[in-house]
């Protein structure tokens, strides 16, 4: 049984809802005066990204409507090598959709396993004639402008396997030819020591919150409207972030330290002999363990016991360097220093333009417009190729500032 | 043509009678005709605007925005819409039932305000049987409607009918009944006579003046409903019903008949609102007790000069539009009922209270 409320406060509470609504702002979108608030990814058209047709069929068999048609003939490619076998492949003639049969379930889209068909966000074409309605494969091209960029992915997602397999493979490259330098410039005796001096990167460094996220960042995300959720996932992954880039800074100034306390380490070559001013801990390794949530005396007491333990390696290292060199020279701090570690990281893999994300409101580029105008383009032809040019514009711009930081 | 408008202009300034009534019999009927006619073309238009745009916004929508400024003239662009449309009549219709049922509905609502009074003079007569005549009138308006749902040859017409027929005679009762209790307080059938009645009625023991929605809270509550009901307005709207008959009685209709039966049903939201102001929230007298600036007589509400003629005919339009609001209020808010309860509320709740708050009324009016 339902709980009863005394007879007309139902009644009222009917008549509060409705003129509560009464001085609301109405929700109507004036569309043809003003242009309608649309999702980036809305479904309006189906575009065509024909060079990567392989006449494949899925799309036309999946269709519920039957609304795609495509023909194509078979080419005969001679043999790239000499004595190789020729080859046939499939040349699309037509790829038509009739978009008055379509109803845009996007089954097409979905089955297409070379990326060939695309949703764009455009739909103003309606046609006085239901025979204009259907698109032929220069029409559905040019949609494809219209097409945004893909969503980006996720703070801290697994990259694409081809993009992931790229970029380790051009690390690797890069990491030989820094050995390979640090070689050659340094003494065999510190060739160790390069790879570490080399600034970490903030891949290598391993963090891990327990929930903490970047105030700021949440902060800011909530303010542009986003919601909850979101706000405090990527401001999760932005605590991660700047936690990673804190200790990669560390890491540099203790090694920066190490080769500072180097000299002094030499003058008293005393290994066993190490005393630990009270309150001296390694900051690294306190970090790391308040971020896996270890208590705080915990923490400190590790801490204290990792940097007694690291001195007394590094001056056992020294002693051992030093009486190498007779210990005639004050340890071996200046080659060390001049080590040219830089380009192995300055060299980070610059972002592909398919990395960079960028989401435009409608924005367009006025050159391109203006000039499309110029030419006879049609005003939507214009703006959609404007707005494209747009992203491509900031994309690249995106690029070029990475590069530079 | 100049002698008219300068008797016109004559008889705004001080008359103690109808602004519509001239020396020549044949001029006052033509001018009292055309009154009566163009308040019925009129102010259902403001209404209907108001009910365009109440409904719009407390359905999260603007309303109408495109026809005339900020939408003013949809309703005359639908109006010019349904005169265009094909006018239908089914093979199976009794045709002359069928052409005639729309007019039979109209003509009632049209009549009755000839005697409704909107401002200090400005009524086409006052009849002694005011109250009387306008309750009688308004219930000739059901036959146009049970006409239409049996000529028209349609089961959804026939059970939409039914349900009207059903619906207005157990409604006539409670808005009749709660009427009476109204014409008992103040003395006198005359709707110009209970404004004045509603200016001079003072609290028992004191001088402090109040409308009759004090006394009789009640009887308004039972008028306001079974108006509603009157006018198969949502939620009492079963003898429509879209969901169940299509558009019950009207279902056959269209053009310019369709046209009429809409008509009908918006000049009786401003026929009933109208009479709600004269009977319970004193006709054109602003607040109770104030007296209308430029006005002498009963309660500084007759003889008025042009600009306190004015000022009454704003004060009782908007009155009126403040209770079509509510209508449309109640419209948005409540979903319909079902025929059942419909009856079960007239017949055990509604009348039964009207006639207490009938036998309440007579009881104070002796004692006081």
């Amino acid at each position: 049984m339902a709980t009863t409320s005394p007879p007309g406060v139902g009644l009222a509470k009917g008549l509060a809802v409705t003129i509560k609504h009464l001085f609301r702002y109405p929700s109507t979108q004036m569309y043809p005066k003003q242009r309608p608030d649309l999702p980036p990814r809305t479904r309006g058209v189906i575009a065509l990204m024909d060079e990567n047709c392989t006449v494949c069929m899925l799309c036309a068999r999946e269709c519920p409507d039957w609304c795609i048609y495509i023909d194509s003939h078979k080419e005969t490619v001679p043999p790239a090598k000499e004595g190789g076998r020729a080859r046939t492949r499939n040349v699309l003639d037509r790829f038509a959709i009739d978009f008055s049969l379509c109803m845009y379930c996007g089954i097409c889209v979905e089955v297409c396993p070379f990326d060939a068909l695309w949703w764009s966000p455009e739909f103003e074409y309606a046609e006085f004639q239901i025979d204009d309605l259907l698109h032929e494969k220069e029409r559905l091209r040019e949609w494809m402008d219209t097409v945004p960029p893909p969503p980006m992915l996720e703070e801290g997602a697994v990259p694409p396997a081809e993009a992931a397999d790229a970029i380790a493979k051009k690390e690797k490259e890069l990491e030989a030819e820094a050995a390979k330098q640090a070689e050659v410039t340094a003494p065999p005796a510190e060739a160790a020591a390069a790879p570490a001096e080399a600034k970490p990167r903030t891949a290598d460094v391993k963090v891990e919150g327990a929930g903490e996220i970047d105030q700021e960042t949440y902060d800011r995300l909530i303010a542009e409207g986003k919601s909850e959720r979101i706000a405090r996932s990527k401001a999760k992954s932005a605590w991660v972030r700047k936690q990673k880039e804190k200790l990669a800074a560390e890491q540099e100034a203790a090694t920066a330290e190490e080769r500072g306390g180097d000299e002094a380490a030499a003058a008293k070559p005393k290994a066993a002999e190490v005393h630990v001013e009270a309150g001296e801990i390694d900051q690294e390794t306190y970090d790391q363990l308040i971020a896996e949530g270890k208590s705080e005396r915990m923490a400190r007491a590790k801490a204290k016991a990792a940097y007694v333990r690291k001195q007394r390696a590094k001056l056992a290292a020294d002693a051992e360097a030093g009486a190498e060199d007779g210990g005639s020279e004050a340890g071996g701090g200046a080659p060390e220093a001049s080590t040219p570690a830089e380009p192995a990281d300055a060299d980070e893999p610059k972002p592909k333009p398919a990395d960079v994300h960028v989401e435009g409101a409608g924005e367009i580029d006025q050159e391109t417009y203006d000039q499309l105008i110029a030419e006879g383009k049609s005003e939507r032809i214009a703006r959609s190729k404007a707005k494209a040019a747009w992203v491509r514009k900031q994309k690249q711009k995106l690029i070029d500032e990475g590069g530079d930081a | 043509m100049m002698d008219l408008v300068f008797s016109t202009a004559i008889t705004f300034v001080g008359q103690a009678t109808s602004i519509t009534t001239f020396d020549s019999y044949a001029l006052s009927v033509v001018v009292k005709i055309a009154f009566a006619l163009g308040l019925f073309f009129v102010v259902p238009l403001i209404g209907g605007y108001l009910e365009h745009k109440v409904m719009g916004r407390m359905q999260a929508r603007r309303g109408p925005v495109e026809a005339g400024p900020f939408g003013t003239l949809q309703l005359v662009a639908d109006g010019i819409k349904f005169i265009q449309k094909e006018d239908v009549i089914p093979r199976a219709a009794d045709k002359w039932v069928f052409a005639a049922a729309p007019g039979v509905a109209l003509v009632p609502g049209m009549l009755i305000f000839l005697v409704l009074p909107i401002g200090p003079g400005v009524f086409a007569l006052d009849l002694e049987l005011g109250l009387f005549y306008a309750l009688a009138i308004s219930s000739v308006s059901v036959l146009g409607i049970m006409m239409g749902g049996w000529a028209s040859a349609n089961k959804f017409a026939l059970l939409g009918g039914l349900r009207a027929g059903g619906q207005l005679i157990a409604y006539e009762l409670p808005l009749i009944l709660a009427a009476i209790a109204v014409a008992v307080q103040a003395g006198t059938l005359s709707l110009v006579g209970i404004v004045e009645a509603q200016a001079t009625f003072t609290l028992p023991g004191t001088t402090i003046n109040v409308w009759y929605l004090f006394p009789q809270f009640l009887g308004f509550a039972i008028f306001f409903l079974a108006a509603m009901a009157e006018l198969s307005r949502p939620p009492f709207d079963m003898p429509i019903a879209d969901s169940e008959l299509v558009f019950g009685y009207m279902t056959e209709y269209t053009g310019i008949k369709f046209a009429m039966y809409l008509l009908t049903e918006y000049g009786g939201m401003i026929v009933m609102s109208a009479l709600m102001v004269v009977l319970y929230l004193g006709g054109w007298q602003l607040l109770p007790g104030v007296p209308l600036p430029g006005c002498e007589g009963t309660g500084g509400l007759f003889d008025c000069d042009p600009m306190g003629t004015l000022l009454g005919v704003v004060i009782t339009i908007g009155k009126i539009m403040a209770l079509v609001f509510l209508m449309v209020w109640a419209r948005v808010a409540y979903p319909r009922l079902r025929e059942d309860q419909l009856q079960r509320f007239a017949w055990l709740a509604l009348i039964p209270l009207a006639l207490l708050n009938l036998a309440l009324v007579g009881v104070a009016k002796v004692v006081f």
